[in-house]
């Protein structure tokens, strides 16, 4: 069994085969599949057995930013597909090169990116000889990849190419590596100029059932107190505006996971922003007292769901999920419907009818004014929330903002107000510290226009701020605003309410961030007043360059609400002190 | 409850440690796993052999179903099918205690495989109880050696009414 190609690169190829029926070198034949498939911008590093490789890339009309790490470059690649909905492509050289790939693949598996990673590899002679700078890359990357091979034949190149973006970008996408050994670089061969895929395995289902979706409208139209809890599955599937139609037709409010926000329009009434262990309590009452929850593109994690056995225990659930294996995985589901998100939002718009659900948005409005997302805004002291909040404001909530993994992301997420897709790039299932600075590097590659900033921690940036160079090597004007607390913030916000204050090994003397960026070429400021904020987030707006604004935030402030590990959504700590602050 | 599920997978090198991995990564356990070529030299067939409840087996299903490399799968569960389990077994069999031996290995349609001073070799295959039962025969004796391959299974023809 065979597949055709749909995509329009598969289109493409047919009309290049003038030029496919010369002899090539396998390396000329990645070089040129890569630019059918309409890359024009990667990723990479080089190394001994992908030299080939990028000889051949040396005239190639691709724009190439080469990182100062593979993890950064692998990162970079996945915020450059968060910010366009295209693939991203890194490469690497094999053995440690590939082995630097690992977190960043992980990441963007966790997420769900579309991501092809090329790797080279020791010639297939050597393979399994304990070779210089070998590693079983394949090996490795198996369980943090959605598929993986080595090509060992110059002549499955072009092909194995072709289907890992189709693999990469289709159903719920995930990163691809095509691991290639330097013979088969090095190989000739004319490359065939078929469409064929060898993709027997590889079946997706785009159509939700229409019984299912027939079922799913019954119970929304009869459901007098229903949530729509949507996730990062929204604008994979590009179904923002199907979204919004669908929740505007039914008349239902709306949460978002950490990777869902952005998907919906934060600014609207029926938005109850953020749910989980650092969402709104307005969002997680909501839940646990809806009669219907409506989950379209999210997999009920652990940190959105808090103790399953007592998630949403009132409530009729439909799962919408284009992965069949998301469907009652973590909490069981009464009417799954497999599918494209955008195509199934579609056909239930039809079926649905308008329901005022007049009390229930009573409730949930009397919610959102006893607790909305506060923080103490004392003069005298600079609280990390008032930084987002100031650079909200001047940016006019239109920046493309990306985070570290702690405190300072979810602030970022609970003060920034997201109104489109692809705005907030953000690594939610692995959490990866570190994350941030190379993805408003790859973020910005993608989207040159937009304002890019990221939204750091101090810890996580440590992790990763060698990336800075290639910002300003580039000429990316990305902005760096750290909420320098000093600590890994919110494993010592963990150690205070859990482990008796002891602040084991949570904090690190950092550099002066400000000296920092000027010695590698960017800008710099150091701030550590509350009233030299507005300033600071101006002069970093105006400025051209890569900029870097080191906050030097209260030290010891929470992240609240919270529900602890194990609690159920409304038993969130902190809603006492939110109250004492209004 | 025991599950046999079956699954036609591209015949590709790595495609054995994809499955194995996912099990262990997902904390599934294995009873057995048998692979094999099937008629078409670009497929095999694992036939994989799950303890758990229906939601467990359900998920290694799926999972099962959403690597690349695996074709097709079925969970033979509640369906009429044939299992067996192929044995290689060597009893400690002294002259004098071989024809009471010999009588029971023809009761499980055994076969004598190979003949020592000592011992026996026997041929066994069945339903898995089968083999548990002429294992248990066989203990008194004295067992010096058991090889099993795991269950392979396939549906019944479906018998039209």
């Amino acid at each position: 069994m065979s597949k055709k190609s749909t995509s329009s690169a598969g289109r493409k190829k047919a009309a290049g085969s003038a030029a496919q029926s010369k002899r090539k070198p396998g390396a000329q034949i990645i070089v040129d599949t890569l630019i059918e498939q309409g890359v024009e911008t990667m990723f990479g590093y080089l190394g001994g057995v992908v030299l080939p490789l990028f000889d051949k890339l040396y005239d190639a009309p691709i724009n190439f930013i080469i990182p100062r790490h593979e993890q950064g470059g692998c990162h970079m690649a996945d915020a450059y597909a968060r910010a366009t909905g295209k693939t991203g492509v890194i490469i690497a050289t094999s053995g440690p090169g590939a082995c630097n790939l690992v977190t960043g693949l992980a990441t963007a598996m966790m997420d769900s990116v579309p991501l092809v990673a090329l790797t080279g590899q020791v010639r297939t002679a050597l393979i399994g000889n304990d070779a210089f700078q070998e590693a079983d890359t394949t090996g490795i990357t198996r369980p943090i990849t959605k598929h993986n091979c080595i090509v060992k034949d110059v002549r499955d190149l072009r092909r194995t190419i072709h289907e890992a973006f189709y693999i990469a970008s289709t159903g719920r996408p995930g990163p691809v590596l095509i691991d290639v050994p330097v013979d088969v670089e090095v190989a000739e061969c004319a490359p065939k100029d078929d469409n064929e895929f060898k993709l027997a395995g590889y079946k997706i289902q785009k159509k939700g059932h229409s019984r299912q979706i027939k079922a799913a409208a019954k119970v929304i139209n009869e459901s007098k107190r229903p949530v729509l809890y949507t996730g990062g599955g929204i604008i994979s599937a590009g179904a923002s505006e199907q979204l919004r139609k669908f929740a505007d037709k039914a008349h239902l409010p709306v949460t978002m996971t950490l990777m869902g926000l952005g998907a919906y329009d934060q600014h609207r009434d029926e938005s109850l922003d953020m749910l989980g262990m650092h969402g709104s309590a307005y969002a997680n009452y909501a839940v646990q007292e809806c009669d219907l929850l409506i989950a379209v593109g999210a997999r009920f994690d652990d940190r959105v769901t808090g103790n399953v056995k007592s998630f949403a225990p009132n409530a009729k659930i439909i799962h919408i999920d284009i992965d069949p294996t998301s469907i009652s995985k973590n909490v069981g589901v009464d009417i799954p419907v497999v599918g494209d998100a955008g195509y199934i939002l579609g056909k239930l718009s039809e079926q649905i009818e308008y329901q005022p659900r007049k009390e229930w948005f009573e409730k949930i409005s009397a919610w959102k004014s006893k607790f909305p997302f506060r923080y103490d805004d004392s003069p005298n002291s600079l609280k990390p929330q008032y930084v987002i909040e100031e650079i909200y404001k001047q940016t006019k909530g239109d920046a493309l903002i990306t985070t570290g993994v702690g405190q300072n992301q979810m602030w970022a997420a609970q003060f920034y107000k997201f109104s489109r897709p692809r705005q907030l790039i953000t690594s939610g299932g692995l959490g990866t510290m570190g994350y941030g600075l190379p993805a408003a590097v790859g973020a910005q590659a993608g989207q040159p226009d937009a304002l890019v900033i990221d939204v750091d921690g101090d810890h996580s940036f440590n992790m990763t701020m060698t990336e800075l160079s290639t910002a300003v090597e580039n000429k990316l004007p990305i902005k760096v605003c750290i909420l320098n607390n000093g600590y890994m913030g919110m494993v010592r916000q963990w150690q205070q309410l859990f482990y008796n204050k002891r602040y084991s090994k949570s904090y690190l003397q950092n550099p002066d961030y400000e000296k920092l960026a000027k010695a590698l070429g960017a800008e710099g400021i150091t701030v550590d007043k509350k009233k030299d904020v507005p300033g600071a987030v101006e002069k970093m707006i105006e400025s051209d360059g890569v900029f870097v604004a080191d906050f030097r935030v209260e030290r010891e402030e929470n992240v609240w609400p919270m529900v602890p590990a194990g609690k159920s959504l409304h038993e969130m700590s902190g809603l006492d002190i939110l109250e004492s602050m209004a | 409850m025991k599950h046999i599920i079956s699954a036609l997978v591209e015949n590709k090198p790595g495609v054995l440690a994809n499955v194995a991995g996912m099990f262990a990564a997902r904390a599934f356990n294995i009873d057995s796993l048998v692979v094999g070529r099937t008629e078409d030299p670009d497929l095999s067939r694992m036939t994989i052999v799950v303890v758990g409840d229906d939601k467990v087996v359900e998920q290694v299903r799926k999972q099962l179903a959403k690597i690349v490399p695996v074709v097709k799968v079925k969970d033979f569960v509640g369906k009429p099918v044939v299992a067996r389990d192929l044995m290689l077994i060597s009893v400690n069999a002294a002259p004098e205690k071989r024809p009471e031996l010999l009588s029971v290995i023809e009761m499980f349609k055994g076969k004598v495989v190979d003949i020592g001073q000592k011992f026996v070799m026997i041929e066994v295959s069945g339903p898995e109880e089968k083999i548990e039962a002429f294992i248990n025969l066989c203990r008194p004796y004295g067992i010096k050696d058991v090889a099993r391959t795991g269950t392979i299974a396939m549906a019944r023809h479906e018998t039209s009414s």
